[in-house]
């Protein structure tokens, strides 16, 4: 396997530097070869996947990449089970949204810079879940971070675009640096950092008693890259970049970084039951908290930021419940209808001269058809209808939080159906009902090219059947099949999985909770039917009746606010003490009063210099005969 | 051969020295300095001389010669200066001479 593997990181990386080069000399090109490139690495990802699913495995070092002292970095690769998964969705529909991006980006003024962005990202993320080690997963998870930074700020001349690009990063940074010091815990506890010498060598953290903080440390970093509470506000901002970027980075790849970490690192997570407790109460107020704010939102893609957000509470809640799988299984569907959502949204951006608030849509089903159809089944994906893929992911996730506590099932539940709720608001007020497009967009709208929809077919395809490859084990019995899925990454969880004893629920209880999510669902999707639809419920008299929820939801409940009133204006406020007093009066005061004494003692002395050869000639005599004098008499 | 004692030549020999350095300290006209120098060359060499003859020694007499030349050479040399100065600026007085001081 090691002998084309080298190359799926590779090939992004070579498009990336060509494009980075020769990008304004390829223009048009510019997209062709980064989508050349990452089809290559999607082709040689298949293929290790193949191999892996014929039970070949690879963890090894290609070559030393650090070597100082006891510290010993290599650049090794480990491709299991779930690596294989990752490197399918990352370069898979990675691919599907580079082809998407030659349509979406094309006549921008400077494609080769996007492309050899996206390439990059690409890369990075590939190293992320390729790594064997922690040092290669920290080179991802900064390179990834670097290139959401020069993604959502792409469009550099527009402000609010500098300034979401820039939040992202400094909200990124809070996770980070606890991310690397949970590392370096690591590193100085057990005294490797390849992910199979620290598996071995757990009990090791576990007798030094910080397992936990290794965990929660490791934790944070995820909370920051996954945008989960409190470190989620750049995600809605970062909607600033070009929608390929949205789906490509804050959907379906990058912001599941942390729950792949999480994933991977399951075996160290097992040892601390308050770490998992911790993942799951933060994970299931994310996905609540963050549905609630999609609610009232008129931005099409930022209710597609907050979905993601709240998606990836879930996320969370299966790898934190200890159903890794499960999570993992989320992972793929989202990163299917998710991307597939925000691609959605472009076209629709695209056919409406970029218009994004909702409220200025409308009736747009019978005009763009394709976008239409296939936003739609994403629609029904994500709410939970089955057989579509979210149905089959987000009921295991719940069916998992069940037996973990019914109250997390319960919290999640309320979230399904919020999430069902918004997503028919977003979809009936987009394509159904009246229109309410600008008359002088009307006129020009059309379907997206053919660039553009090929791509959103596929990803529509994978987000009605890729749930299938999960079907739960009790409803596969039915006809004597198995839950492939969960087989296939049986052998990466099978030692965190001992040490959990999952609880398992009984037959009925698991048709009853299935039963529920669907009714929740199809609930949610009725209330926004009689809401937006039938007009049965005004939607602006219940906005009227509860001002002051609506208000708070409008605003993200003031956490924005709350953070620059709490924390950035003392900083702001001192900062600018600092600046005013310390710096201008006290640092500099010392540095000109040391000048000034300089300048007194100069005026003084400078009375010396008087010019007139004959005062020096007198000087230079009078200290001739006293030294002489000195040696004459002493 | 008269023999004068060696202390009135050395008497002689400091105070032309000092007259010259008195010289150099007090005039502004660069040519007396230049002169002044030269008579406190002299009453080193006389000193030397002075010496020499006492000692018996002619190691004095070869310096004599050598002081006698490299004067020779400085005159020529600053008198050089001095005219490329007069030339310049018209005067030979060592006040008005103080580019150095701003």
């Amino acid at each position: 396997m090691e002998d084309f593997i080298w190359l799926i990181p590779l090939m992004p990386l070579l498009g990336a530097i060509i494009n980075g080069l020769f990008g304004h000399v390829l223009k048009g090109k510019a997209g062709l070869i980064a989508s050349i490139a990452v089809l290559i690495s999607f082709l040689y990802s298949v293929k290790a996947f193949l191999m892996v699913l014929d039970g070949v495995t690879f963890d090894g070092d290609l070559f030393t990449w650090i070597a100082a002292g006891s510290f010993q970095a290599n650049f090794g690769l480990r491709i299991d089970q779930l690596s294989s998964v990752m490197m399918l969705v990352v370069s898979g529909v990675g691919f599907l949204i580079h082809v998407y991006a030659n349509g979406y980006m094309h006549g921008d003024r400077s494609v080769g810079r996007f492309f050899a962005y996206m390439n990059l990202f690409v890369f990075s993320m590939l190293m992320l879940v390729m790594g064997n080690n922690l040092l290669l997963l920290y080179l991802g998870w900064e390179g990834v971070g670097l290139c959401s930074y020069l993604l959502i700020g792409y469009f550099y001349d527009k402000p609010s675009a500098a300034k979401a690009g820039l939040k992202a990063f400094l909200v990124n940074r809070v996770g980070d640096f606890g991310f690397a010091i949970g590392i370096f815990i690591i590193f100085t506890t057990i005294g490797t950092i390849t992910y199979s010498g620290i598996f071995e060598n757990v009990e090791r953290l576990v007798s030094a008693g910080v397992v936990t903080t290794a965990s929660l440390l490791l934790f944070m970093g995820a909370c920051g890259k996954s945008a989960q509470f409190p470190l989620y506000i750049w995600l809605p901002d970062a909607m600033e970049g070009p929608t390929p970027v949205s789906a490509l980075i804050h959907a379906a790849t990058m912001v599941t970084a942390g729950v792949y970490m999480v994933a991977r690192f399951s075996f160290l997570f097992s040892y601390s039951e308050t770490a998992m407790l911790v993942i799951v109460i933060i994970g299931t107020f994310t996905a609540l908290f963050a549905a609630t704010m999609a609610l009232v939102n008129n931005d099409i893609k930022r209710v597609l930021a907050y979905s993601t957000i709240s998606q990836l509470g879930y996320m969370f809640i299966g790898v934190g419940v200890g159903a890794y799988a499960a999570g993992v299984f989320h992972l793929m569907t989202h990163a299917f209808f998710k991307a597939l959502l925000f691609l959605g949204a472009g076209a629709v951006m695209h056919s409406l001269a970029d218009e994004t608030n909702i409220q200025k849509m409308g009736a747009l089903y019978g005009k763009i058809k394709i976008t239409a159809l296939t936003f739609i089944m994403a629609w029904l994906a994500i709410s939970g209808i089955p057989p579509f893929s979210g149905f089959f992911s987000k009921d295991e996730i719940l069916a998992n939080a069940y037996a973990y506590h019914p109250l997390v099932w319960f919290f999640g539940a309320v979230g399904a159906f919020i999430t069902a709720f918004y997503m028919s608001r977003l979809v009936f007020l987009t394509f159904f009902g009246e229109s309410r497009v600008d008359p002088e967009v009307e006129k020009h709208i059309h379907e997206s090219p053919r660039v553009m929809t090929i791509p959103l077919m596929v990803l529509a395809f994978l987000a009605v059947v890729g749930g299938l490859v999960g079907i739960p084990q009790f409803v596969a019995d039915l006809w004597g099949g198995s839950n492939h899925f969960h087989h296939f990454l049986e052998p990466v969880f099978a030692a965190a999985n001992e040490r959990l004893h999952l609880a398992h629920l009984s037959h009925a209880l698991e048709y009853g909770l299935m039963l529920a999510s669907v009714l929740i669902a199809l609930g949610g999707i009725y209330l926004a039917y009689l809401m937006y639809i039938k007009k049965a419920i005004d939607p602006d008299a219940l906005a009227a009746k509860y001002k002051g929820a609506y208000t708070t939801l409008y605003n993200k409940y003031y956490v924005d606010e709350g953070i620059d009133a709490g924390l950035l204006n003392p900083i702001v406020v001192m900062s600018r003490w600092l600046w005013h007093f310390v710096d201008e009066r006290i640092i500099d005061g010392l540095v000109n009063v040391s000048a000034k004494i300089v300048m007194l003692i100069s005026l003084l002395v400078r009375r010396v210099q008087t010019g007139y050869v004959q005062h020096y000639a007198s000087v230079m005599v009078i200290g001739v005969i006293l030294v002489l004098g000195y040696y004459l008499f002493s | 051969m008269l023999s004068i004692p060696v202390h009135y030549f050395l008497i002689l020999g400091a105070i032309l020295f000092g007259l010259g350095v008195v010289g150099v300290i007090t005039r502004r006209n660069a040519i007396v300095i230049f002169m002044s120098i030269e008579l406190m060359l002299n009453a080193v060499n006389l000193t030397f001389l002075a010496f020499s003859n006492y000692l018996n020694n002619v190691e004095g007499h070869i310096f004599v010669f050598m002081i006698m030349v490299v004067a020779a050479a400085e005159v020529a040399v600053g008198l050089a200066i001095i005219v490329a100065i007069f030339r310049l600026r018209e005067t030979v007085h060592v006040d008005d001479i103080r580019l150095l001081k701003w």
